[in-house]
């Protein structure tokens, strides 16, 4: 057998039958499925969304690029492709935070942020944070003041969000790798800031 | 209304970062796989796939369903993937039937051979 699997159950063994199948028919190679699955894991995003943000970092024109039309400013990066199209970029302030929902789970941007992690699919997360945003962030470790604006932003096929987290304080001596670093996927949702300086 | 962000299982747990673990079991990621590559293969338009999937979603929450009994993304991934397959002539359900029988056995098999042959 070509591959060993530790979930023996039902699922497993269907999708071991139409991979196997999907192999005999030349569809599918499993070295191929292997490294597709790595590719996005691990190279394709969140990396390549955190990279967007801290070029807008340090950037000033980049960064008014990507708020006016995040598709092309985004590919000025070599980042895009499936279901990377139609990007809007939402910058964080000192009195705006947005946050991103998706009511129909299969509009995420994943070249840009990578997959999305398993809360971000579950009905509660979208359902509820639509309702109360504030909540929702509390619970997920994000204490906002009261001042702060929130504003949900509801994912669609047609377009894709990617929020601009705010640029950490005492990060002015860094370089955009560096930077880069301190911009976690869920800052790139809005569920979380950039990470501090540790 | 009483289903905490926070109480959600496992991967959800706080706090996170990036490079998460996204699929909680191994089938998902292969189905995950699969999928993708036999789009890229020629096998059928991500959009069709995607379309299904949305759909598929749709119907089980529409259903009643609510993320207390079995909410699984990658269960409906599965299933929209067997329906696409399936409409497109490329999988039959004939044919993932039987070949879940094959596998199964096969597993029967080799335990059966590893108990009586002591290897």
């Amino acid at each position: 057998m070509a591959h060993a699997y530790d979930d023996t159950g039902y699922q497993a063994l269907r999708v071991k039958a139409l991979e196997s199948l999907l192999v005999e028919k030349g569809l599918v190679a499993s070295d191929a499925v292997d490294q597709l699955v790595a590719a996005y894991e691990e190279d394709i995003g969140p990396l390549s969304g955190a990279r967007v943000v801290a070029r807008a970092w340090v950037d000033p024109d980049y960064k008014q690029r990507l708020l006016a039309d995040a598709t092309p400013a985004i590919a000025e990066l070599g980042i895009g492709g499936m279901q990377g199209e139609n990007m809007v970029a939402l910058e964080n302030t000192p009195e705006v935070h947005n946050v991103v929902v998706c009511t129909l789970c299969s509009c995420y941007p994943w070249p840009v942020l990578g997959l999305p992690p398993a809360w971000y699919k579950a009905p509660a997360y979208r359902a509820r944070t639509v309702v109360e945003p504030r909540a929702v962030l509390s619970e997920m470790g994000l204490e906002l003041d009261d001042s702060v604006e929130v504003r949900v932003w509801d994912s669609s096929a047609e377009i894709r969000y990617l929020v601009v987290p705010e640029r950490p304080a005492g990060t002015d001596d860094l370089s955009e790798d560096e930077l880069a670093t301190l911009v976690t996927r869920d800052s790139m949702i809005g569920v979380a800031q950039a990470e501090e300086l540790v | 209304m009483r289903s905490d962000v926070a109480e959600m299982d496992g991967l959800s747990a706080l706090p996170r970062k990036n490079g998460e673990l996204v699929f909680t079991e191994p089938w998902e990621s292969r189905a995950f796989g699969i999928a993708v590559a036999t789009s890229e293969a020629g096998g059928y338009d991500w959009e069709e796939f995607r379309q299904g999937l949305i759909a598929d979603i749709g119907a089980w929450e529409a259903a009643g369903h609510t993320e207390d009994d079995g909410w699984s993304y990658y269960d409906r991934w599965l299933a929209s993937l067997e329906g696409l397959l399936a409409k497109k002539g490329i999988v039959t359900p004939a044919q993932l039937h039987d070949r879940m029988h094959e596998l199964e056995h096969e597993d029967d098999h080799d335990h059966h051979h590893h108990r009586e042959g002591g290897r």
